[in-house]
Protein backbone atom coordinates (compact mmCIF):
# COMPACT_ATOMS: atom_id res chain seq x y z
CA UNK A 1 0.00 0.00 0.00
CA UNK A 2 1.34 3.44 -0.90
CA UNK A 3 1.92 6.21 1.65
CA UNK A 4 -0.91 8.18 0.09
CA UNK A 5 -3.27 5.23 0.50
CA UNK A 6 -2.29 4.84 4.12
CA UNK A 7 -2.82 8.52 4.83
CA UNK A 8 -6.19 8.59 3.05
CA UNK A 9 -7.35 5.50 4.89
CA UNK A 10 -6.30 7.02 8.21
CA UNK A 11 -8.41 10.10 7.46
CA UNK A 12 -11.39 7.99 6.36
CA UNK A 13 -11.09 5.85 9.48
CA UNK A 14 -11.49 8.93 11.66
CA UNK A 15 -14.77 9.86 9.96
CA UNK A 16 -16.24 6.37 9.51
CA UNK A 17 -19.32 5.72 11.61
CA UNK A 18 -18.92 1.95 11.66
CA UNK A 19 -16.29 0.34 13.79
CA UNK A 20 -13.76 -1.35 11.53
CA UNK A 21 -10.32 -2.41 12.57
CA UNK A 22 -9.24 -2.64 8.93
CA UNK A 23 -10.34 -0.44 6.06
CA UNK A 24 -9.24 -1.62 2.61
CA UNK A 25 -9.18 -0.20 -0.89
CA UNK A 26 -12.31 -2.12 -1.90
CA UNK A 27 -14.48 -0.90 0.97
CA UNK A 28 -17.45 1.16 -0.18
CA UNK A 29 -17.74 4.64 1.36
CA UNK A 30 -21.48 4.17 1.97
CA UNK A 31 -20.83 0.96 3.90
CA UNK A 32 -18.57 2.94 6.21
CA UNK A 33 -21.57 5.05 7.22
CA UNK A 34 -20.21 8.27 5.75
CA UNK A 35 -23.09 10.72 5.49
CA UNK A 36 -23.02 13.69 3.14
CA UNK A 37 -21.69 16.17 5.71
CA UNK A 38 -19.05 13.63 6.79
CA UNK A 39 -17.98 13.33 3.18
CA UNK A 40 -17.47 17.09 2.96
CA UNK A 41 -15.31 17.01 6.08
CA UNK A 42 -13.43 14.06 4.61
CA UNK A 43 -12.71 15.96 1.40
CA UNK A 44 -11.58 18.95 3.46
CA UNK A 45 -9.22 16.87 5.59
CA UNK A 46 -7.72 15.21 2.50
CA UNK A 47 -7.29 18.56 0.73
CA UNK A 48 -5.57 19.97 3.80
CA UNK A 49 -3.31 16.95 4.16
CA UNK A 50 -2.10 16.87 0.54
CA UNK A 51 -2.63 20.53 -0.36
CA UNK A 52 -4.78 19.68 -3.37
CA UNK A 53 -8.22 20.68 -4.61
CA UNK A 54 -10.62 17.80 -5.14
CA UNK A 55 -13.38 18.89 -7.51
CA UNK A 56 -16.49 17.74 -5.68
CA UNK A 57 -20.11 18.76 -5.90
CA UNK A 58 -22.22 17.79 -2.89
CA UNK A 59 -25.25 17.50 -5.18
CA UNK A 60 -23.80 14.39 -6.82
CA UNK A 61 -25.49 11.16 -5.79
CA UNK A 62 -22.27 9.62 -4.55
CA UNK A 63 -19.95 12.41 -3.63
CA UNK A 64 -17.41 13.19 -6.35
CA UNK A 65 -18.25 9.92 -8.07
CA UNK A 66 -16.30 8.04 -5.41
CA UNK A 67 -17.67 4.65 -4.60
CA UNK A 68 -14.79 2.93 -2.87
CA UNK A 69 -11.84 3.92 -0.74
CA UNK A 70 -9.64 2.99 -3.72
CA UNK A 71 -11.46 5.53 -5.92
CA UNK A 72 -10.53 8.27 -3.46
CA UNK A 73 -6.91 7.12 -3.21
CA UNK A 74 -6.50 6.98 -7.00
CA UNK A 75 -8.00 10.46 -7.43
CA UNK A 76 -5.71 11.87 -4.74
CA UNK A 77 -2.67 10.23 -6.36
CA UNK A 78 -3.69 11.64 -9.74
CA UNK A 79 -4.12 15.17 -8.30
CA UNK A 80 -0.76 15.00 -6.53
CA UNK A 81 0.90 13.90 -9.78
CA UNK A 82 -0.77 16.73 -11.71
CA UNK A 83 0.47 19.22 -9.16
CA UNK A 84 4.06 17.98 -9.25
CA UNK B 1 -55.43 33.22 27.42
CA UNK B 2 -53.02 31.03 29.29
CA UNK B 3 -50.84 31.97 32.24
CA UNK B 4 -47.14 31.51 31.45
CA UNK B 5 -44.65 30.24 34.00
CA UNK B 6 -40.90 29.63 34.23
CA UNK B 7 -40.00 26.11 35.34
CA UNK B 8 -36.32 25.68 34.43
CA UNK B 9 -33.18 27.79 34.22
CA UNK B 10 -29.81 27.20 32.60
CA UNK B 11 -26.84 29.50 32.22
CA UNK B 12 -23.22 29.67 31.10
CA UNK B 13 -21.67 32.83 32.50
CA UNK B 14 -18.42 34.46 33.68
CA UNK B 15 -19.56 33.67 37.24
CA UNK B 16 -20.16 29.98 36.67
CA UNK B 17 -21.32 27.47 34.13
CA UNK B 18 -24.79 26.83 35.53
CA UNK B 19 -27.70 28.91 36.78
CA UNK B 20 -27.12 28.12 40.46
CA UNK B 21 -23.47 29.22 40.52
CA UNK B 22 -24.32 32.25 38.40
CA UNK B 23 -27.00 33.34 40.88
CA UNK B 24 -24.74 32.60 43.85
CA UNK B 25 -22.05 34.82 42.29
CA UNK B 26 -24.53 37.62 41.63
CA UNK B 27 -25.75 37.57 45.23
CA UNK B 28 -22.18 37.74 46.49
CA UNK B 29 -21.46 40.70 44.24
CA UNK B 30 -18.67 38.79 42.54
CA UNK B 31 -16.92 40.62 39.70
CA UNK B 32 -16.74 38.37 36.63
CA UNK B 33 -14.92 40.98 34.59
CA UNK B 34 -11.29 39.85 34.59
CA UNK B 35 -8.08 40.01 32.56
CA UNK B 36 -8.56 38.78 28.99
CA UNK B 37 -7.31 35.24 28.38
CA UNK B 38 -8.65 34.21 24.98
CA UNK B 39 -6.90 36.94 22.98
CA UNK B 40 -3.19 37.81 23.38
CA UNK B 41 -3.19 40.94 25.60
CA UNK B 42 -0.66 42.81 23.46
CA UNK B 43 -3.13 42.76 20.57
CA UNK B 44 -5.83 44.64 22.47
CA UNK B 45 -6.18 47.96 24.23
CA UNK B 46 -9.00 46.49 26.30
CA UNK B 47 -7.43 44.45 29.08
CA UNK B 48 -10.52 43.14 30.90
CA UNK B 49 -13.69 41.47 29.61
CA UNK B 50 -16.53 39.28 30.90
CA UNK B 51 -15.17 36.03 29.51
CA UNK B 52 -16.62 32.61 30.29
CA UNK B 53 -13.41 31.07 31.61
CA UNK B 54 -12.62 27.37 31.82
CA UNK B 55 -15.46 26.24 29.56
CA UNK B 56 -14.39 22.74 28.57
CA UNK B 57 -15.98 21.90 25.22
CA UNK B 58 -14.67 18.33 25.39
CA UNK B 59 -16.64 17.78 28.59
CA UNK B 60 -19.92 18.57 26.86
CA UNK B 61 -19.42 17.34 23.30
CA UNK B 62 -17.73 14.52 21.40
CA UNK B 63 -14.96 15.04 18.85
CA UNK B 64 -17.49 14.30 16.16
CA UNK B 65 -19.98 16.89 17.41
CA UNK B 66 -17.56 19.73 18.00
CA UNK B 67 -16.36 20.78 14.52
CA UNK B 68 -19.83 22.08 13.54
CA UNK B 69 -20.51 23.88 16.85
CA UNK B 70 -19.35 27.47 17.22
CA UNK B 71 -18.72 28.56 20.80
CA UNK B 72 -22.09 30.37 20.78
CA UNK B 73 -23.95 27.16 19.88
CA UNK B 74 -22.04 25.25 22.55
CA UNK B 75 -23.12 27.77 25.19
CA UNK B 76 -26.72 27.57 23.97
CA UNK B 77 -26.91 23.77 23.99
CA UNK B 78 -25.30 23.45 27.43
CA UNK B 79 -27.63 26.07 28.93
CA UNK B 80 -30.70 24.57 27.24
CA UNK B 81 -29.96 21.08 28.53
CA UNK B 82 -29.52 22.46 32.06
CA UNK B 83 -32.83 24.32 31.86
CA UNK B 84 -34.67 21.23 30.63
CA UNK B 85 -33.10 19.07 33.36
CA UNK B 86 -33.96 21.72 35.95
CA UNK B 87 -37.58 21.78 34.75
CA UNK B 88 -37.69 17.99 34.87
CA UNK B 89 -39.65 17.96 31.66
CA UNK B 90 -39.37 15.51 28.79
CA UNK B 91 -40.38 16.55 25.32
CA UNK B 92 -41.92 13.42 23.90
CA UNK B 93 -44.45 13.01 21.13
CA UNK B 94 -47.02 15.73 20.72
CA UNK B 95 -45.42 18.06 23.29
CA UNK B 96 -42.24 18.14 21.23
CA UNK B 97 -44.22 19.40 18.24
CA UNK B 98 -45.73 22.17 20.33
CA UNK B 99 -42.53 23.33 22.00
CA UNK B 100 -40.65 26.31 20.59
CA UNK B 101 -36.89 26.87 20.51
CA UNK B 102 -36.54 30.62 20.11
CA UNK B 103 -33.18 32.16 20.91
CA UNK B 104 -31.76 35.64 20.79
CA UNK B 105 -28.30 36.17 19.35
CA UNK B 106 -26.66 39.45 18.44
CA UNK B 107 -24.00 38.35 15.99
CA UNK B 108 -24.05 34.54 15.73
CA UNK B 109 -20.92 32.52 15.12
CA UNK B 110 -18.36 35.29 15.58
CA UNK B 111 -15.51 32.89 16.42
CA UNK B 112 -16.12 30.99 13.19
CA UNK B 113 -16.29 34.18 11.14
CA UNK B 114 -13.08 35.46 12.69
CA UNK B 115 -11.11 32.22 12.41
CA UNK B 116 -12.33 31.24 8.95
CA UNK B 117 -11.61 34.55 7.30
CA UNK B 118 -8.28 34.88 9.10
CA UNK B 119 -7.27 31.64 7.40
CA UNK B 120 -8.05 33.15 4.01
CA UNK B 121 -6.91 36.75 4.48
CA UNK B 122 -3.98 36.44 6.84
CA UNK B 123 -2.77 32.86 6.67
CA UNK B 124 -3.35 32.71 2.90
CA UNK B 125 -4.84 29.24 3.30
CA UNK B 126 -6.65 28.04 0.19
CA UNK B 127 -9.82 26.81 1.89
CA UNK B 128 -12.06 27.01 4.93
CA UNK B 129 -13.80 24.25 6.89
CA UNK B 130 -16.65 22.90 4.72
CA UNK B 131 -19.40 23.59 7.24
CA UNK B 132 -18.30 27.15 7.93
CA UNK B 133 -21.66 28.57 6.81
CA UNK B 134 -24.03 26.43 8.92
CA UNK B 135 -21.63 26.96 11.81
CA UNK B 136 -21.60 30.76 11.68
CA UNK B 137 -25.22 31.47 10.72
CA UNK B 138 -27.14 33.49 13.28
CA UNK B 139 -29.81 30.81 13.72
CA UNK B 140 -27.27 28.07 14.41
CA UNK B 141 -27.73 28.23 18.22
CA UNK B 142 -31.54 28.02 17.90
CA UNK B 143 -31.32 25.19 15.37
CA UNK B 144 -28.75 23.24 17.37
CA UNK B 145 -30.90 23.55 20.52
CA UNK B 146 -33.93 22.30 18.59
CA UNK B 147 -31.88 19.31 17.37
CA UNK B 148 -30.06 18.46 20.59
CA UNK B 149 -33.24 18.74 22.67
CA UNK B 150 -35.68 17.28 20.14
CA UNK B 151 -37.92 20.37 19.91
CA UNK B 152 -40.06 20.32 16.78
CA UNK B 153 -42.26 23.38 17.15
CA UNK B 154 -41.50 26.96 16.03
CA UNK B 155 -37.77 27.66 16.06
CA UNK B 156 -35.82 30.68 14.90
CA UNK B 157 -33.28 33.25 15.95
CA UNK B 158 -34.21 36.73 17.08
CA UNK B 159 -31.65 39.42 16.33
CA UNK B 160 -32.09 42.80 17.97
CA UNK B 161 -28.55 43.30 19.28
CA UNK B 162 -28.62 43.86 23.06
CA UNK B 163 -32.38 43.17 23.25
CA UNK B 164 -32.33 39.87 21.29
CA UNK B 165 -32.94 37.54 24.23
CA UNK B 166 -35.67 39.72 25.70
CA UNK B 167 -37.45 39.81 22.35
CA UNK B 168 -37.02 36.02 22.03
CA UNK B 169 -38.49 35.37 25.48
CA UNK B 170 -41.23 37.94 24.87
CA UNK B 171 -42.30 36.24 21.64
CA UNK B 172 -42.27 32.84 23.36
CA UNK B 173 -44.41 34.33 26.14
CA UNK B 174 -46.94 35.69 23.66
CA UNK B 175 -47.14 32.39 21.78
CA UNK B 176 -47.70 30.52 25.04
CA UNK B 177 -50.28 32.98 26.29
CA UNK B 178 -52.25 32.71 23.04
CA UNK B 179 -52.13 28.92 23.16
CA UNK B 180 -50.24 28.42 19.90
CA UNK B 181 -47.52 26.48 21.73
CA UNK B 182 -47.42 24.57 25.03
CA UNK B 183 -43.80 25.06 26.02
CA UNK B 184 -40.74 27.02 24.97
CA UNK B 185 -37.01 26.67 25.42
CA UNK B 186 -36.00 30.27 25.05
CA UNK B 187 -33.36 32.81 25.96
CA UNK B 188 -30.17 33.93 24.32
CA UNK B 189 -26.54 33.11 23.62
CA UNK B 190 -23.54 35.16 22.60
CA UNK B 191 -19.84 34.45 22.12
CA UNK B 192 -18.50 37.61 20.59
CA UNK B 193 -15.10 37.81 22.25
CA UNK B 194 -12.79 37.48 19.27
CA UNK B 195 -9.90 39.63 18.11
CA UNK B 196 -11.95 41.18 15.29
CA UNK B 197 -15.05 41.63 17.43
CA UNK B 198 -13.31 43.31 20.34
CA UNK B 199 -11.29 45.56 18.02
CA UNK B 200 -14.67 46.64 16.65
CA UNK B 201 -15.90 47.48 20.14
CA UNK B 202 -12.66 49.31 20.91
CA UNK B 203 -13.21 51.42 17.80
CA UNK B 204 -16.56 52.57 19.22
CA UNK B 205 -14.75 53.92 22.31
CA UNK B 206 -17.55 52.94 24.67
CA UNK B 207 -15.78 50.42 26.89
CA UNK B 208 -14.51 51.11 30.40
CA UNK B 209 -10.84 50.16 30.83
CA UNK B 210 -11.18 48.61 34.28
CA UNK B 211 -14.60 48.15 35.89
CA UNK B 212 -18.22 48.32 34.86
CA UNK B 213 -19.95 50.83 37.19
CA UNK B 214 -23.54 51.27 36.04
CA UNK B 215 -25.34 54.39 37.34
CA UNK B 216 -22.25 55.37 39.37
CA UNK B 217 -20.40 58.63 39.36
CA UNK B 218 -17.18 58.40 37.36
CA UNK B 219 -18.48 55.51 35.28
CA UNK B 220 -16.39 54.96 32.19
CA UNK B 221 -18.54 52.76 30.00
CA UNK B 222 -19.69 49.23 29.30
CA UNK B 223 -17.59 46.08 29.11
CA UNK B 224 -18.29 43.23 26.71
CA UNK B 225 -19.20 39.85 28.13
CA UNK B 226 -20.37 36.51 26.76
CA UNK B 227 -22.47 33.53 27.76
CA UNK B 228 -25.93 32.07 27.50
CA UNK B 229 -29.09 31.83 29.54
CA UNK B 230 -31.96 29.61 28.55
CA UNK B 231 -35.23 28.93 30.34
CA UNK B 232 -38.14 26.59 30.03
CA UNK B 233 -41.51 28.34 29.83
CA UNK B 234 -44.79 26.46 30.05
CA UNK B 235 -48.44 27.19 30.43
CA UNK B 236 -49.40 27.22 34.07
CA UNK B 237 -51.91 24.40 33.63
CA UNK B 238 -49.30 22.09 32.06
CA UNK B 239 -46.75 22.93 34.74
CA UNK B 240 -49.24 22.28 37.54
CA UNK B 241 -50.52 19.11 35.93
CA UNK B 242 -47.05 17.59 35.97
CA UNK B 243 -46.31 18.93 39.45
CA UNK B 244 -43.46 21.18 38.33
CA UNK B 245 -41.73 23.59 40.70
CA UNK B 246 -42.86 26.95 39.32
CA UNK B 247 -40.10 29.53 39.69
CA UNK B 248 -41.98 32.65 38.58
CA UNK B 249 -44.65 33.85 36.20
CA UNK B 250 -44.17 36.01 33.10
CA UNK B 251 -47.06 38.43 32.87
CA UNK B 252 -46.22 41.16 30.39
CA UNK B 253 -44.09 42.19 27.44
CA UNK B 254 -43.62 45.59 25.82
CA UNK B 255 -41.52 46.65 22.86
CA UNK B 256 -40.82 49.73 20.83
CA UNK B 257 -38.41 51.29 18.35
CA UNK B 258 -36.92 54.76 18.71
CA UNK B 259 -36.73 55.39 14.95
CA UNK B 260 -34.03 57.96 15.64
CA UNK B 261 -30.42 56.91 15.97
CA UNK B 262 -28.52 53.65 15.45
CA UNK B 263 -26.64 53.92 18.77
CA UNK B 264 -27.92 56.78 20.93
CA UNK B 265 -30.54 55.72 23.50
CA UNK B 266 -33.88 57.51 23.51
CA UNK B 267 -35.98 58.17 26.60
CA UNK B 268 -39.22 58.17 24.64
CA UNK B 269 -38.61 54.73 23.18
CA UNK B 270 -37.70 53.33 26.59
CA UNK B 271 -40.80 54.83 28.21
CA UNK B 272 -43.10 53.38 25.58
CA UNK B 273 -41.62 49.90 26.05
CA UNK B 274 -41.88 50.10 29.88
CA UNK B 275 -45.45 51.40 29.80
CA UNK B 276 -46.36 48.89 27.12
CA UNK B 277 -45.08 46.05 29.28
CA UNK B 278 -46.97 47.29 32.36
CA UNK B 279 -50.19 47.69 30.36
CA UNK B 280 -49.76 44.23 28.93
CA UNK B 281 -49.34 42.88 32.48
CA UNK B 282 -52.31 44.96 33.70
CA UNK B 283 -50.12 46.43 36.42
CA UNK B 284 -49.56 49.96 37.63
CA UNK B 285 -46.05 51.26 38.16
CA UNK B 286 -46.69 51.14 41.93
CA UNK B 287 -47.09 47.36 41.75
CA UNK B 288 -43.42 46.91 40.80
CA UNK B 289 -40.73 46.67 43.48
CA UNK B 290 -37.65 45.81 41.42
CA UNK B 291 -36.18 46.66 38.03
CA UNK B 292 -33.31 44.73 36.54
CA UNK B 293 -32.03 47.64 34.48
CA UNK B 294 -30.39 47.59 31.09
CA UNK B 295 -27.70 49.54 32.97
CA UNK B 296 -24.75 49.17 30.62
CA UNK B 297 -22.47 51.60 32.45
CA UNK B 298 -22.23 54.08 29.59
CA UNK B 299 -22.86 57.72 30.39
CA UNK B 300 -25.68 57.92 27.88
CA UNK B 301 -27.58 54.71 28.68
CA UNK B 302 -27.65 55.10 32.44
CA UNK B 303 -28.68 58.76 32.33
CA UNK B 304 -31.39 58.08 29.75
CA UNK B 305 -32.67 54.94 31.49
CA UNK B 306 -32.93 56.82 34.79
CA UNK B 307 -34.92 59.59 33.10
CA UNK B 308 -37.15 57.03 31.39
CA UNK B 309 -37.91 55.26 34.69
CA UNK B 310 -38.90 58.59 36.25
CA UNK B 311 -41.13 59.46 33.31
CA UNK B 312 -42.74 56.01 33.10
CA UNK B 313 -43.20 55.42 36.84
CA UNK B 314 -43.39 58.95 38.28
CA UNK B 315 -42.51 59.36 41.97
CA UNK B 316 -42.61 55.60 42.43
CA UNK B 317 -39.25 55.44 40.58
CA UNK B 318 -37.71 56.71 43.84
CA UNK B 319 -39.31 53.97 45.95
CA UNK B 320 -38.23 50.91 44.06
CA UNK B 321 -34.94 49.01 43.79
CA UNK B 322 -33.00 49.12 40.52
CA UNK B 323 -29.87 47.12 39.82
CA UNK B 324 -27.61 46.27 36.93
CA UNK B 325 -26.18 42.76 36.93
CA UNK B 326 -24.00 43.84 33.99
CA UNK B 327 -21.72 45.35 36.64
CA UNK B 328 -20.68 41.76 37.41
CA UNK B 329 -20.79 39.93 34.07
CA UNK B 330 -20.46 42.68 31.49
CA UNK B 331 -22.70 43.04 28.48
CA UNK B 332 -23.33 39.74 26.74
CA UNK B 333 -25.32 41.44 23.96
CA UNK B 334 -27.82 38.92 22.54
CA UNK B 335 -27.67 36.83 25.72
CA UNK B 336 -27.96 39.76 28.12
CA UNK B 337 -31.75 39.91 28.40
CA UNK B 338 -31.95 36.22 29.29
CA UNK B 339 -29.11 36.39 31.81
CA UNK B 340 -30.94 39.31 33.41
CA UNK B 341 -34.31 37.58 33.42
CA UNK B 342 -32.71 34.62 35.21
CA UNK B 343 -31.51 37.08 37.88
CA UNK B 344 -34.98 38.64 38.01
CA UNK B 345 -36.73 35.28 38.38
CA UNK B 346 -34.37 34.31 41.20
CA UNK B 347 -34.94 37.68 42.90
CA UNK B 348 -38.68 37.10 42.86
CA UNK B 349 -38.30 33.57 44.15
CA UNK B 350 -35.81 34.26 46.94
CA UNK B 351 -36.60 37.86 47.86
CA UNK B 352 -33.00 38.88 47.24
CA UNK B 353 -31.89 41.60 44.85
CA UNK B 354 -28.47 41.25 43.20
CA UNK B 355 -26.45 44.46 43.63
CA UNK B 356 -24.91 46.96 41.24
CA UNK B 357 -21.24 46.50 42.09
CA UNK B 358 -18.31 48.89 41.63
CA UNK B 359 -20.63 51.74 42.61
CA UNK B 360 -18.66 54.78 43.80
CA UNK B 361 -21.49 57.19 44.62
CA UNK B 362 -24.40 59.06 43.08
CA UNK B 363 -24.21 60.85 39.78
CA UNK B 364 -26.42 63.97 39.59
CA UNK B 365 -28.26 62.47 36.62
CA UNK B 366 -28.57 59.02 38.18
CA UNK B 367 -30.21 59.66 41.54
CA UNK B 368 -32.31 56.56 42.19
CA UNK B 369 -31.77 53.50 44.39
CA UNK B 370 -29.40 51.22 42.46
CA UNK B 371 -28.80 48.68 45.27
CA UNK B 372 -25.14 49.65 45.44
CA UNK B 373 -22.45 47.05 46.05
CA UNK B 374 -24.36 44.66 48.30
CA UNK B 375 -27.29 42.35 47.73
CA UNK B 376 -30.51 43.25 49.52
CA UNK B 377 -33.19 41.08 51.07
CA UNK B 378 -36.68 42.31 50.31
CA UNK B 379 -39.90 40.71 49.24
CA UNK B 380 -40.73 41.39 45.62
CA UNK B 381 -44.10 40.75 44.03
CA UNK B 382 -43.38 42.05 40.53
CA UNK B 383 -40.31 43.10 38.60
CA UNK B 384 -39.29 44.47 35.22
CA UNK B 385 -36.33 43.37 33.11
CA UNK B 386 -35.23 46.09 30.67
CA UNK B 387 -33.31 45.69 27.41
CA UNK B 388 -32.51 48.64 25.17
CA UNK B 389 -30.52 47.83 22.05
CA UNK B 390 -28.37 49.43 19.42
CA UNK B 391 -30.68 50.16 16.55
CA UNK B 392 -33.08 51.85 18.94
CA UNK B 393 -34.89 48.60 19.77
CA UNK B 394 -36.46 48.34 23.22
CA UNK B 395 -37.94 45.31 24.98
CA UNK B 396 -39.23 44.97 28.53
CA UNK B 397 -40.56 41.90 30.33
CA UNK B 398 -42.68 41.85 33.49
CA UNK B 399 -42.33 38.90 35.85
CA UNK B 400 -44.29 38.11 39.01
CA UNK B 401 -43.64 35.99 42.05
CA UNK B 402 -45.67 32.83 41.70
CA UNK B 403 -48.28 32.41 44.39
CA UNK B 404 -50.28 29.59 42.87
Amino acid sequence: MTDVAQDVIAIIKKKARVDRSEIGMDDKLLDLGLESLDALELVFDIEEKFNIEIPVNANDANIGGFETVGDVVREVEKLIATKA
Amino acid sequence: MHRVVVTGLGAVTPLGHDAASYWAGLKKGEDGIRPVESIPPDKLNQKVLGEVKGFDSQKHFTDRQLPILDRVSQFAIVAAKQAIAHAGISFDGELSERTAAILGTGVGGMTTIDESFKRLYEDQQPRVYPLTIPKLMVNAPASQVSMYCGLRGPSFAVASACASATHAIGLSFQMLRSGSIRAAVTGGAEACITFGGIRGWEAMRVMAPDKCRPFSKDRKGMIIGEGAAIMVLETEEDARKRGADILAEIIGFGMSADAKDITAPDEGGMVRAIKGALNDAKLNGEDVQYINAHGTGTTANDRTETAALKTALGDHARNLAISSTKSMIGHALGAAGALELVATVMSLREGVIAPTINYLGPDPECDLDYVPNEARQTKIDAALSNSFAFGGLNAVLVARRYNG
